[in-house]
């Protein structure tokens, strides 16, 4: 086996020219064709190019708003898994995502406005639910003794998860006909983000806690074969699950306010990175934010063309691709 | 080298004390043995011994210096543990599980270069692991993950090796190839070891110390020609047992003969 240094080079570059590629063809894909060339054609003013403006102010965000979501919500699954040494968990494991659907369900029944530096409510709502909802889960795991219980973090996560989705049940009732149908559509995760400013106020969060991922991977690799034999190899295992955590759930909360709740991300693509990359953490958790990145922009491409009448919701795409894509890696085993 | 005084520790506060004023003295180069039953406190000893667990009450010093005022990567440079089991969650190789007993000599960014692969082969190779260093860990054998995480302790270059229970659930075959290789990296490389364990034959052949632990307790302490006797076996586990040299391969050997009321 190769060192490290190489591995690490020939998958940034893999998965780097993987991702380089979405974002270039990303764009270029709906149902009205556009070419590059003209795209980028100077002689043209931006005013007359019905091209460049197509792919600039239609469709470049959706792709880069598909881009920041895809790496944040896998580069979140691959630490989910990692820190509760499971590796069925996802970004919902902990409750964080249904945290931040509560949230915007609130803010979409009660008409909540208080958009904050530019922010709207509802995305603001989220991202203060899944905040709430870590902290809640944080606090019962570390209750009952000195550092974290996985086994609690797991069963309170969950628990608070089920806990979470009645709370939307019941704020859905409360709300009127019109109300309901944006819920509904809200959870069903769309990137139809309509312009930069979401995507401009979601990536300060994701490139802090992709900053606080970079020092982790190497203790995620010894803190998932059990604590107390990766404290005794020199991982400050407190600290290192803290900082997992929290980075993870910015990521998480950062993505599910900008798209709502987008599934199986979290779960598909670590898998399938692992399947090429090993189980390094060094590796995975960099190709897995850049493969989530390109899967999800090819998914909303997806989305946007498939349906000759319009376009689905990106969220029902990755389940319809996510879900019997799992089984079939269960299954091959 | 190690020294812990008046040592206690309870999982949570006004708990019983799983471990209750213990105190001993590791001197480099010893190869000591923990034993007693079920539930006496060993496991919670090593992990205090190795910095992992905090103690209640009493201190622990390394190196003439408080455990506690250890930085954990310093201290895992100096200190390896080899716990009962390890069980990874992830298609992790061989060779990637004895590179990670690198981590403390490498900073937060580093990359293990081509000096830190050689450490880790030449610990494959003196567990006699070398041989499966590509296959995924979680299909090997009992005994063969025991030999790979032994390996990757020794990755971490450390004077001092704890080891709970390394024989448990290894074969006869694969016990005596455990016994062995920790005899020849005493001997020969001269690492420090402390290791429990319930096979008293195991620890009266590999051990020169002993330290006998029920209920938290020590109830005796010491070489272990003197310490192993039918009245300390009686006393640990309640049964009447026949001690003696064995005599061919030359250390006590202990064959349990009745249970006692």
């Amino acid at each position: 086996m190769p060192l490290i240094r190489r591995r690490l080079a020939a998958t940034l570059l893999g998965f780097g020219l993987l991702l380089a590629a979405a974002l270039v063809t990303g764009p270029l894909i709906g149902s009205t064709h556009i070419s590059l060339a003209r795209v980028f054609d100077g002689a043209i003013p931006f005013a007359d190019n019905a091209d460049a403006q197509i792919f600039f102010i239609a469709r470049l965000p959706r792709v880069l708003a598909a881009a920041l979501v895809g790496a944040s919500l896998a580069a979140a699954g691959v630490v989910f898994q990692a820190l509760l040494r499971n590796p069925l968990a996802t970004p919902d494991t902990l409750g964080v995502s249904s945290g931040a659907a509560l949230g915007a369900m609130l803010a979409i029944t009660f008409h909540f406005n208080f958009a904050f530096a530019g922010i709207a409510s509802i995305p603001l709502a989220s991202f203060v639910g899944s905040i709430g909802a870590l902290g809640i889960v944080y606090a019962l795991a570390s209750a009952r003794r000195r550092g974290l219980s996985t086994i609690v973090l797991l069963l309170a996560g969950v628990t608070m998860t089920a806990f979470f989705q009645a709370l939307i049940l019941f704020t859905q009732y409360l709300a009127d006909f019109a109300d309901t149908f944006r819920t509904v559509r809200w959870l069903m995760g769309t990137l139809d983000v309509g312009s930069y400013a979401p995507i401009l106020a979601a990536l300060p969060i994701v490139l802090v806690a992709f900053a606080m991922l970079a020092t982790l991977p190497r203790s995620l690799d010894l803190i998932s074969l059990g604590t107390d034999a990766a404290a005794a190899r020199g991982v400050n295992v407190l600290a290192a699950e803290r900082l997992a955590l929290a980075s993870a759930s910015l990521a998480t909360g950062a993505a599910v306010s900008l798209a709502g709740p987008v599934g199986f991300i979290g779960l598909v693509v670590p898998h399938l990175v692992r399947l090429i990359v090993g189980s390094d953490h060094r590796l995975v958790l960099p190709a897995s934010a850049l493969f989530g990145a390109a899967f999800l922009i090819a998914c909303d491409a997806l989305a946007r063309t498939i349906w000759s009448s319009g376009e689905l919701p990106v969220g029902i795409v990755t389940a319809l691709i996510g879900g019997p894509f799992f089984l079939w890696l269960l299954v091959r085993k | 080298m190690l020294k812990a005084d008046g040592v206690s520790f309870a999982y949570r506060a006004g708990a019983t004390l799983v471990v209750n004023d213990v105190s001993l003295v590791i001197a480099p180069g010893e190869l000591v043995g923990i034993l007693g039953p079920n539930g006496s406190g060993k496991t919670t000893l090593l992990k205090m011994l190795a910095g992992t667990l905090t103690p209640s009450a009493g201190t622990i010093q390394f190196d003439r210096r408080p455990l506690s005022s250890w930085r954990r990567r310093d201290l895992a440079r100096r200190i390896a543990l080899v716990p009962q089991e390890t069980h990874a969650p992830f298609d992790f190789t061989v060779l990637d599980i004895v590179l990670m007993g690198r981590f403390p000599h490498l900073g937060t960014f580093a990359l293990e270069g081509p000096d830190d692969l050689a450490i880790a082969k030449q610990a494959l190779a003196s567990t006699g692991a070398w041989a499966f260093e590509d296959r995924p860990f979680a299909t090997l054998s009992g005994g063969e993950k025991q030999r790979v995480v032994i390996a990757s302790a020794l990755a971490q270059s450390p004077e001092l090796l704890l080891l709970d229970e390394p024989t448990t659930s290894l074969d006869l075959g694969h016990q005596l190839d455990v016994q062995l290789l920790l005899a020849a990296l005493n001997h020969d490389r001269g690492v420090t070891m402390v290791l429990s364990t319930h096979d008293l034959n195991l620890a009266a052949a590999l051990c020169r110390h002993l330290i006998l632990l029920r209920a938290g307790r020590v109830v005796a302490q010491g070489p272990t020609e003197d310490v192993l006797t039918p009245e300390t076996v009686r006393a640990l586990y309640g049964v009447d047992a026949d001690v003696r040299r064995h005599p061919v391969a030359g250390h006590l050997t202990v064959t349990p003969l009745a249970r006692m009321p």
